[in-house]
């Protein structure tokens, strides 16, 4: 047993964090940075973090990540940072080149009160930003909020940069959230079918999944520009998919620029999807191509074809917020039971809605936002489920407790294809729902006797 | 790579000059310090510059003080609840992230390696002080799982805040009676990289472990293997031989490490450094507290577990160990020729880069040079003067404003436990014997002339090393893994394997060769472009059949 010492006895616990479902901000908003095109992110603190949230999100994404550090030593601790974040600036402008800088901060910086603001003010008073070049910073103490909010706090960031005009440029902006650069692209693909004129940014797309030519630069050709960025200001909408990754910046451009926002479930699964392109076609004016509705069939007939072995089975769910609650709404909807859900992201907004898209299910629903992969796991043994829907850790809960486990969410370290294949929109319903089948069925086939052994399932 | 690539020039000293063309003039003269082009002039190797800051904004290979201290020395204790006291990433990040493989096979041996605990701060904890929500999370992980010890990891934010970690760790300990509790000040900021953890861990275990068992050891030939974590599955390895040839090894230090492993580290007569760079002090604490001498050895290759094997034997001057070394190698060499006479036509005079932790660069070079291949450039990411140059520099390192930070204990000889192993003369007669103690000679003295020896490599210039000298292979960690395959080239790592090891010891051996031959002749590397890439012009109209 690789969890042998988790008992099935639930105390609470009010200090102790044990195998956490969340991680820090800074990484979040490290993620959300790659997706602006020419940018180099930098975390402002001890090096540490950084060579962590780099080291992680490579073994996710099997992409080089690169980003830079301020590199406090005890001396930056404790007479702050500044003179490490301008002679940074300085040396990343001279010898990488990037377009961009998006600087995120840290506990550390946080905790000495370095003023990002004030910063980059200085070095374009001493000309270290060079003409054109763009500086920009979130702040992310990662004793606040989680790996989710770090990067709701970047993109906010980019929000900040746009700039409101009265003429509209007659695009829609939207902001995927926290997604694999294949689901961004299939975003892009959605809309682009529908009709629509977009600008979305944070894009991964053409910087995660790069193909391998014996060339490397440091910044490939995707993510959202800066120009489009700015230009987001003269949106005539802008959708926000997922309140907890997307919501804060939408609102940002609908308070600084005037462009009225919606905000969206992320688009996992058919009835997410569906309002999705809904509201797409709606806000653009256009009608929804014959090519979508075929789809969208194709989703519906794969749930009518597999339905009877997902009817009724019981799911636990273990990931981040926005993922969580269409992926939820996604499991009710093919009639499969999600009866353990965690966020490791608080936020009291994210049980009620769990309880309200769990409501007609007739089976009593865990839900807790904040909580840990160690209460996920008594709750499992307390009340067993047919499946786990959750990142690589919840593999030992999977083996320990001998259940079938899809990987979906972040981070995913030992599995990969993921940066590549959506699961969002129809296309990624159907990817989905042949990873949960598959999973079951490779189940059986192990676990039935020999009589019952068959060919044709 | 097409072989039409490979005929590529390059003199040293140009190489080192591109490398620092770009930076800025600040830049330039501090990096220029650590890249050293390997010429040993009469009887001395150069000079380096290591340990000192990674330059603010220049992507650096490293991680920070408290990854070496939690990550790498604690992290493959599997008895020992290790709890990082900060906000959770840190935690989270060090959460079986560095493939150190434990064997508490049994369900009665206790195995925390799976789980990741922390205090989660919030920022209420960094404004009124997070001692008290570290006292309730020790008693709440006490209460849960009642363990033999448990182990405090301080973060950034809590050194800043001031919490004073040992008083609580004291107190908890006081209060359980049975239960060792005690802190590491690693904050990450403290010290220049993962060597200021390494040793910060080193210390503390020293102190409130080492020296504590009371059961008593009394096979014949018991070593301590110090620097070794198990990566892989290494230790297994090295374990199986040492047991084979009947050697004990009373603790590695700290792979597949339980706390009673450490608590008796006292009770060997022998300390093996592994590597050097991560703990050669707490070779020379156990030589100062408890008389037991040390050895640097190295099961990395298997040319050098055999000499390594000998070296142990010889100490213990005895006919019948002898004799069984003598026999464990020979058995043991039959497969290892075996599959590296299949493999060495087809890695013979290819070219690595090794840019790892700490003695790994100068370890790994031994396997290359089993596989017929060459070094053209290595380094550290954390090593000091001494891993490059050897111990003798040790007296004249000069300590700077970031290494004070890092608390040196003093020890004296134990009054009951110190027990001299060897007299004097037991000492001189080994060293005629050609056991060096208490010694090691870098990483310098192993790389040919002319080749290049970077400390703290960074992202820029190990893509433009890459690109000017197109080695066949790169290792690294992962960090550099796909920014070096991008350009073509196959990147192995040395830090956690990838998914592959055991390396060390004969049948690792073995594992790597088979796993060079793959990563340097993989046919992948051949399709990197189309055929209407390699051919543009269209010369020639297609002939339907
Ligand atoms: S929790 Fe803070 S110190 Fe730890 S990795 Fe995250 S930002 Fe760095
Ligand atoms: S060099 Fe390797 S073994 Fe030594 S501390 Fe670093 S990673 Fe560990």
């Amino acid at each position: 047993m690789l969890l042998r010492h988790t008992p099935t006895e639930i105390k609470e616990r009010k200090a102790l964090m044990i195998n956490p479902a969340k991680t820090c901000q800074p990484i979040g908003a490290m993620y959300a940075a790659l997706g602006i095109k020419g940018c180099l992110p930098h975390s402002h603190g001890s090096q540490g973090c950084c060579a962590y949230h780099r080291s992680t999100l490579t073994r996710h994404y099997k992409e080089p990540i690169s980003a830079a550090t301020s590199s406090f030593t005890e001396g930056a601790s404790v007479f702050g940072g500044q003179a490490n974040l301008l002679q940074a600036i300085e040396n990343i402008f001279t010898v990488y080149e990037p377009e961009v800088i998006a600087v995120h901060t840290t506990c550390l910086s946080e905790t000495i009160g370095d003023d990002l603001p004030q910063i980059f003010n200085k070095a374009e008073k001493e000309n270290k930003i060079p003409k054109g070049k763009t500086v920009l910073g979130a702040p992310t103490p990662s004793y606040v909020g989680s790996h989710v909010t770090g990067f709701s706090n970047m993109v906010k960031a980019m929000a900040v940069l746009a700039e409101p005009s009265a003429r509209k440029n007659g695009k829609i902006n939207i902001i995927p959230g926290w997604v694999e650069p294949s689901d961004m692209e299939e975003i892009k693909r959605l809309c682009t079918l529908v009709g629509t004129r977009i600008n979305m940014f944070p894009d991964t797309s053409g910087v995660l999944d790069t193909p391998l030519t014996g060339k490397y630069s440091m910044f490939p050709k995707g993510g959202a520009s800066i120009a489009d960025i700015r230009d987001s200001g003269s949106g005539i909408g802008t959708l926000a998919l997922g309140e907890w990754c997307s919501a804060d910046a939408a609102r940002l451009l609908d308070s600084k620029c005037k462009v009225p926002c919606s905000v969206l479930d992320m688009p996992f699964g058919l009835k997410a999807t569906d309002r999705f392109i809904d509201i797409l076609r709606t806000v653009a004016g256009t009608s929804v191509p014959d090519e979508i509705a075929v789809e969208r069939g194709k989703l519906v007939d794969m749930i009518s074809d597999m339905h009877q072995y997902f009817y009724g089975k019981k799911v636990a769910l273990a990931g981040d917020p926005d993922q969580l609650i269409s992926m939820t709404e996604f499991l009710v909807s093919i009639d499969m039971h999600p009866v353990h859900i965690v966020s490791g992201t608080s936020g009291k907004k994210f049980e009620k809605r769990i309880k309200e898209i769990t409501a007609e299910m007739e089976c009593e629903v865990n839900v807790k936002a904040g909580g840990d992969l160690f209460l996920f796991h008594q709750w499992i043994k307390n009340e067993g489920v047919d499946l786990i829907i959750g990142n690589s850790y919840c593999k030992y809960i999977a083996r320990d407790e001998d259940l079938p486990l899809v990987r979906w969410g972040f981070p995913i370290l030992d599995r990969q294809g993921h940066q590549h294949f959506p699961t969002v929109g129809y296309k990624g319903g159907l990817r989905l729902l042949e990873q949960i089948l598959g999973a079951l069925l490779d189940r059986r086939d192990r676990d039935d006797p020999e009589e019952s052994f068959e060919l044709v399932l | 790579m097409g072989k039409a690539h490979k005929l590529v020039q390059w003199d040293p000293h140009n190489v080192k000059e591109k490398l620092l063309e770009k930076y800025p003039p600040k830049v330039a003269r501090k990096r220029a310090k650590q890249i050293m082009i390997n010429e040993a002039l009469e009887n001395t190797t150069p000079e380096i510059v290591a340990n000192v800051r990674t330059i603010p904004g220049i992507i650096t290979m490293r991680g920070c003080t408290y990854a070496g201290c939690k990550g790498v020395i604690m992290g493959p204790t599997s008895d020992i609840v290790n709890l990082a006291h900060g906000p959770i990433g840190c935690g989270f990040y060090a959460w079986l992230t560095r493939r150190n493989q434990t064997d508490a096979k049994n369900d009665t041996n206790s195995n925390y390696i799976t789980y990741c605990m922390s205090t989660d701060m919030h920022d209420s904890d960094i404004i009124f002080g997070g001692e008290k929500k570290l006292a309730a999370a020790i008693q709440e992980a006490y209460d849960i799982f009642h363990p033999k010890a448990i182990a405090v990891f301080a973060t950034c934010p809590v050194g800043l805040i001031g919490d004073d970690i040992h008083a609580v760790a004291r107190n908890m300990k006081e209060k359980f009676g049975d239960c060792n509790v005690f802190a590491f000040s690693c904050e990450g900021y403290k010290g220049v990289s993962q060597s200021a953890g390494h040793h910060i861990a080193n210390n503390q275990v020293f102190t409130h472990v080492v020296g504590s068992s009371t059961t008593e050891k009394n096979q014949k030939f018991k070593i301590n293997l110090l620097g070794e974590y198990n990566i892989g599955g290494d230790g297994f390895e090295i374990d199986r031989i040492l047991e084979k040839c009947g050697i004990t090894n009373i603790s590695t230090f700290s792979g597949n490490a339980t706390y009673d492993k450490f608590a008796s580290a006292n009770q060997a007569d022998l300390s093996c450094v592994m590597c050097h760079r991560s703990i050669n002090y707490v070779a020379d604490m156990l030589e100062t507290k408890y008389g037991i001498p040390w050895i640097k050895i190295n099961f990395v290759g298997a040319e050098a577990t055999a000499k390594s094997l000998r070296k142990i034997a010889t100490y213990f001057n005895d006919q019948e160990l002898i004799d069984r070394v003598e026999a464990v190698i020979a058995e043991e060499m039959v497969a290892v020729s075996e599959v590296q006479k299949e493999v060495y036509p087809r890695t013979v005079d290819k070219t690595a880069m090794l840019f790892v932790g700490g003695s790994r660069a100068h370890h790994y070079q031994e396997l290359f040079k089993e596989l017929g291949m060459k070094t053209i450039s290595a380094g550290y990411e954390f090593g000091h003067r001494d891993d490059y140059e050897g111990r003798d520099v040790i007296p004249f390192l000069k300590t700077d404003a970031d290494s004070r930070n890092i608390e040196e204990i003093h020890v004296e000889p134990d009054p009951e436990l110190f027990q001299p192993r060897k007299t004097a003369e037991e000492l001189a007669a080994l060293k005629k014997a050609g056991v060096e103690f208490k010694s090691y000679d870098g990483l310098n003295p192993v790389m040919d002339n002319g080749t290049i020896v970077v400390d703290d490599l960074n992202q820029y210039e190990a893509e433009k090393l890459v690109q000017l000298m197109k080695p066949d292979l790169f290792c690294a960690g992962i960090k550099e893994k796909f920014s070096i395959q991008k350009l073509g080239v196959p990147m192995k790592q040395l830090h956690s394997y990838d998914s592959g090891g055991p390396y060390a010891g004969f049948a690792g051996a073995t594992n790597f060769y088979r796993e060079i031959d793959r990563l340097v002749n993989s046919k992948v590397w051949n399709y990197l472009k189309a055929p209407w890439q390699e051919k543009p012009e269209l010369s020639a109209t297609y002939v339907w059949e």
